[in-house]
């Protein structure tokens, strides 16, 4: 059913109890010609555009939990593209440009707001580090613009610029194009267009093996039994490690809890996201009315999906210096998810070793702003058997032949 | 907040430490036959293991000393921990671990 005023008003009339369910819970079939592991915002929007792009339709979608239980649902929603290589801004541009007709495209309102996302520099070298940003991301056709301290004061007024506090304010770089959107409606909406191109999805069901025979993948293993694809897509985000395991290879991932929390809800006083770097503060309003506020990754590996306590009591020491009106402001919610991390801070889409399997992970602590172009470049990965132009740089082989794309200290510690 | 016993200093808390990451990766014997698979492996690929985990920590804000520390990555308990140069001790450990 398309969502409409027409439908909204048709079921004002049974007091919207007979609004039918998104998308369906099939039971697996005994085989399909691909299965994507991880019912994420990857995962799902790879099953989208695999069915709306490359015309497959014979596609499940396998996910231990529920929908976007993961990391889709415990970021701070943050949607960027000022990075600073030439490959890192060709795919999350055309993320960005994908987000910007999404919910018409999905019929599904993914509340994306384009509010404007700052990026502060707090000392000279942040200041000449962001001032080669802005110009190098304008070269590649991204929209940034370079902020004095006080333009940054007025497009964002509860700001500390004072020139005496711990973190003081030199510049900021802003992309007007970035904002937020809602991270479960992201998936969602994958979830009820892949579903009505005929995609199943399949939660509570944990791939526990991958088998292969000759090199090649023939399906999986999983907590509801063998489920045989001639191609199978692993997006899992923090627990790539252990797919790979399971097929018989490694990563070069190391998987860290990262957390985020949100505060009461208040009247709207920040209309905004402001991200600071060097700090690891990243803030914005919600709907709702709460600020969300991310922080840095632990510095050891985890996959216990809660962070440390240290590293928020660091996080809101930088977030009361640098935003004083909200020093007396509770903290409602706080948690944490697994994220993995390569060594170059980008991203891996591509084939591997064993034939007819595909991984999509290392996305680190930025993934939810590329979930689009992510999806896009791997549906055509897994559907032609060969990489999209976005992704053909993200191989797994760069760690062998030194073709890294460094985003670290440019522009990916952040979500 | 982790508790970690420093086999020097005795128990502190885990902001007064640094972890160094993954434990007992050995450089290549001979750094100038090493091809670009083994440099590869060597400098990037990771166990990551979920469950027990190996790894390496400084006691940078204390004697400044490295040792080893034997974790479980889901639950965060200590198992271990040993100097350099002494072999990982074995854990049997209910929950899930890959070989080391």
């Amino acid at each position: 059913m398309k969502y409409s005023f027409a439908s909204l008003l048709r079921n004002a009339f049974s007091y919207h109890e007979n609004w039918q369910s998104a998308w369906r819970s099939p039971e697996p079939k005994r085989e399909y010609d691909a299965i994507i592991v991880g019912g994420g915002g990857h995962g799902l929007a790879t099953a989208y555009y695999m069915a709306k792009e490359h015309g497959m339709r014979n596609i499940a979608v396998i996910e231990k939990g529920w929908l976007g239980g993961g990391n889709t649902g415990r970021n701070t929603t943050i949607i960027r593209s000022n990075y600073l290589r030439d490959n890192s801004a060709q795919i999350y541009e055309h993320a960005l440009k994908l987000y910007e007709g999404l919910s018409q495209e999905l019929n599904y309102n993914i509340m994306f707001s384009q509010r404007g996302v700052l990026n502060l520099a707090h000392n000279q070298h942040d200041l000449r580090e962001l001032s080669r940003r802005v110009n190098a991301i304008r070269l590649n056709g991204v929209d940034s613009e370079f902020l004095n301290p006080q333009q940054t004061k007025a497009f964002c007024p509860i700001l500390n610029v004072s020139p005496n506090s711990r973190y003081p304010v030199l510049g900021a770089s802003l992309q007007r194009r970035g904002g937020t959107a809602r991270h479960d409606a992201v998936a969602w909406g994958y979830a009820r267009g892949a579903n009505n191109l005929g995609v199943d999805i399949i939660q509570n069901c944990e791939v526990t093996g991958i088998r292969q025979s000759d090199g090649r993948v023939e399906g999986v293993e999983t907590s509801r039994g063998f489920i045989g694809a001639k191609k199978v897509g692993v997006v899992v985000s923090g627990h790539a490690s252990v797919l790979a395991d399971m097929a018989g290879f490694r990563m070069p991932i190391e998987s860290h809890p990262l957390q985020a929390l949100v505060s009461e809800p208040i009247k709207p006083m920040h209309d905004t996201v402001v991200m600071s770097n060097a700090v690891h503060v990243y803030v914005s309003q919600s709907d709702k009315g709460e600020l969300v506020i991310g922080a840095g990754i632990d510095g050891y590996c985890g996959y216990s999906q809660r962070g440390s306590f240290p590293i928020v009591e660091e996080q809101i020491n930088a977030l009361v210096e640098l935003f004083p009106i909200v020093s007396r402001l509770r903290m409602m919610r706080q948690w944490g998810g697994t994220v993995d991390v390569c060594p170059d801070a980008s991203p891996i889409i591509g084939k591997t070793p064993v034939k007819h399997l595909y991984f999509n992970c290392g996305w680190g602590t930025g993934g939810f702003k590329a979930t689009p172009g992510s999806g896009w470049a791997f549906a055509h990965t897994i559907a032609q058997d060969e990489p999209h132009e976005l992704n053909a740089p993200y191989t797994l082989e760069r760690f062998n032949s030194g073709y890294l794309i460094d985003e670290h200290g440019a522009a990916a510690v952040a979500h | 907040m982790l508790l970690i016993e420093c086999p020097y200093c005795g128990p502190r808390d885990e902001t007064d430490f640094k972890c160094g990451g993954e434990a007992h990766i050995t450089r290549p014997e001979k750094p100038a036959d090493a091809d670009d698979q083994s440099w590869g492996d060597y400098l990037f690929m990771r166990t990551n293991s979920m469950g027990t985990h190996y790894e390496m920590w400084c006691h940078s804000h204390g004697c400044r000393r490295w040792f080893n520390v034997c974790r479980d990555t889901l639950s965060n308990k200590i198992h271990a921990v040993y100097k350099m140069g002494e072999p990982p001790p074995r854990v049997d450990d209910p929950t899930r671990s890959r070989s080391q």
